[in-house]
């Protein structure tokens, strides 16, 4: 699976909806993600790609799109 | 040591449901209560200010116990919508009580401001004599205030809370806190002078979700304490949808948190106090049971406090 696949996962996974987003579009504009789901969504990031997310990084607009998350998880690695 | 010895509340008798304040903002009560868990607040009357308040609420605390104010030591007042830049309502709440030469501090820090005085109270008591925290709040001034905004303004309500401390005695023990502040996200939750009031709801939601967990669970570890072992959780009242959120995070039921944002919204720094009030008149503390009180706001300052009953 494709880490764009794995991260669109996730995403439907907390947000209970079975939609597909393209890359760069808002999370939050087309309705998939919220305030308390997004919380959830960058717990199950960590896990799923090993990763910690420091306090610093918590700004939403840091993944505001699957690209946006992808590049960050990239950054991370 | 320092003990708690008594708490007060005091709230304006104006009611203002959601169908009113959507109706003012452009919002449905459904939808206002799905964001946040909040069906009415309380507005304070025109001509009230946050010291009217504040002091109706440190009458009510001290009453509750015979305490008279002059035997006061000290005097810690915490609001973040105060009417003017100096003095600020910590002179005006002294003043209603009486007192005319007991220091009397402010503290400006909005939603955290009640949590942070305890604290502060809980290592100045034995220096000062009694303590006494006041936490008041006219947010209806702030988000009535033209061009309001719909996201922020239907969440805020007002009143005041207060809380007596101890070197002696009182109905619980403060057994540690632990206070932070990360100035990092100052511009994220912000009150300019004379506009309104700005909140980046998102980022406040994703760093107070991680962040009051967190403070609890360090005051709880430091202190050998679980937190299924926890009476009750005091928290900020700021939205029904984080306390669950802190509540799982902790692993423990939401229903450990005493919860009153269905009726009175967020009255920023004085709902925890309203709160522990509230709760302590219906329940109270136990014998060697732990309460936890928590909050999080503007700054961003947040923290959390461990009481035993006693």
């Amino acid at each position: 699976m494709s880490r764009q696949a794995q991260i669109t996962e996730i995403i439907r996974t907390f947000s209970k909806k079975n939609m597909s987003p393209d890359p760069d579009e808002s999370l939050f504009d087309s309705g998939l993600l919220d305030s308390f789901a997004l919380p959830d969504v960058l717990s199950a990031l960590e896990k799923a790609f090993s990763i910690k997310i420091p306090d610093s990084d918590l700004n939403p607009r840091k993944f505001d799109s699957i690209a946006r998350i992808e590049s960050y998880i990239e950054s991370r690695l | 040591m320092a003990f708690l010895q008594a708490f007060g509340s005091y709230l304006p008798s104006r009611i203002v449901r959601n169908e009113d304040i959507g109706a003012m903002v452009g919002s449905t009560a459904e939808w206002i209560f799905n964001v946040s868990g909040i069906e009415e607040r309380r507005f304070a009357a025109d001509g009230e200010t946050v010291a009217d308040m504040g002091a109706q609420a440190a009458r009510d605390c001290l009453a509750s116990v015979g305490f008279v104010a002059n035997h006061l030591g000290m005097l810690l007042v915490s609001s973040g919508s105060s009417e003017r830049r100096f003095p600020g309502p910590a002179a005006g709440v002294a003043h209603r009580l009486g007192l005319d030469s007991v220091p009397a501090i402010d503290l400006p820090l909005a939603s955290a401001g009640s949590l942070f005085g305890m604290a502060l109270a809980g290592r100045l008591a034995s220096a000062q004599g009694n303590v006494l925290v006041v936490a008041a709040e006219k947010m209806s001034s702030v988000v009535l205030k033209r061009p309001m905004n719909p996201s922020t303004a239907v969440l805020f309500g007002d009143g005041a809370g207060a809380c007596l401390v101890s070197a002696d005695a009182g109905f619980a023990r403060i057994v540690d806190s632990a206070l932070y502040t990360d100035g990092a996200f100052s511009e994220d939750l912000k009150l300019e002078l004379d506009a309104p009031l700005e909140m980046n709801g998102r980022t406040v939601i994703l760093q107070a979700s991680r962040k009051i967990p967190r403070a609890i669970a360090q005051v709880l570890q430091k202190n050998e304490c679980a937190a299924t072992d926890v009476g009750c959780f005091l928290m900020h009242q700021a939205n029904q949808n984080l306390t669950v959120r802190v509540a799982e995070a902790l692993g423990v039921a939401a229903g450990k948190f005493y919860s009153n944002i269905r009726s009175l919204g967020n009255t920023s720094s004085a709902s925890m106090l309203i709160a522990a009030a509230e709760w302590q008149r219906a329940a109270g503390f136990e014998k060697d049971v732990p309460v936890v009180f928590a909050t999080f706001g503007a700054g961003f300052h947040w923290g959390a406090l461990l009481s035993v009953g006693g």
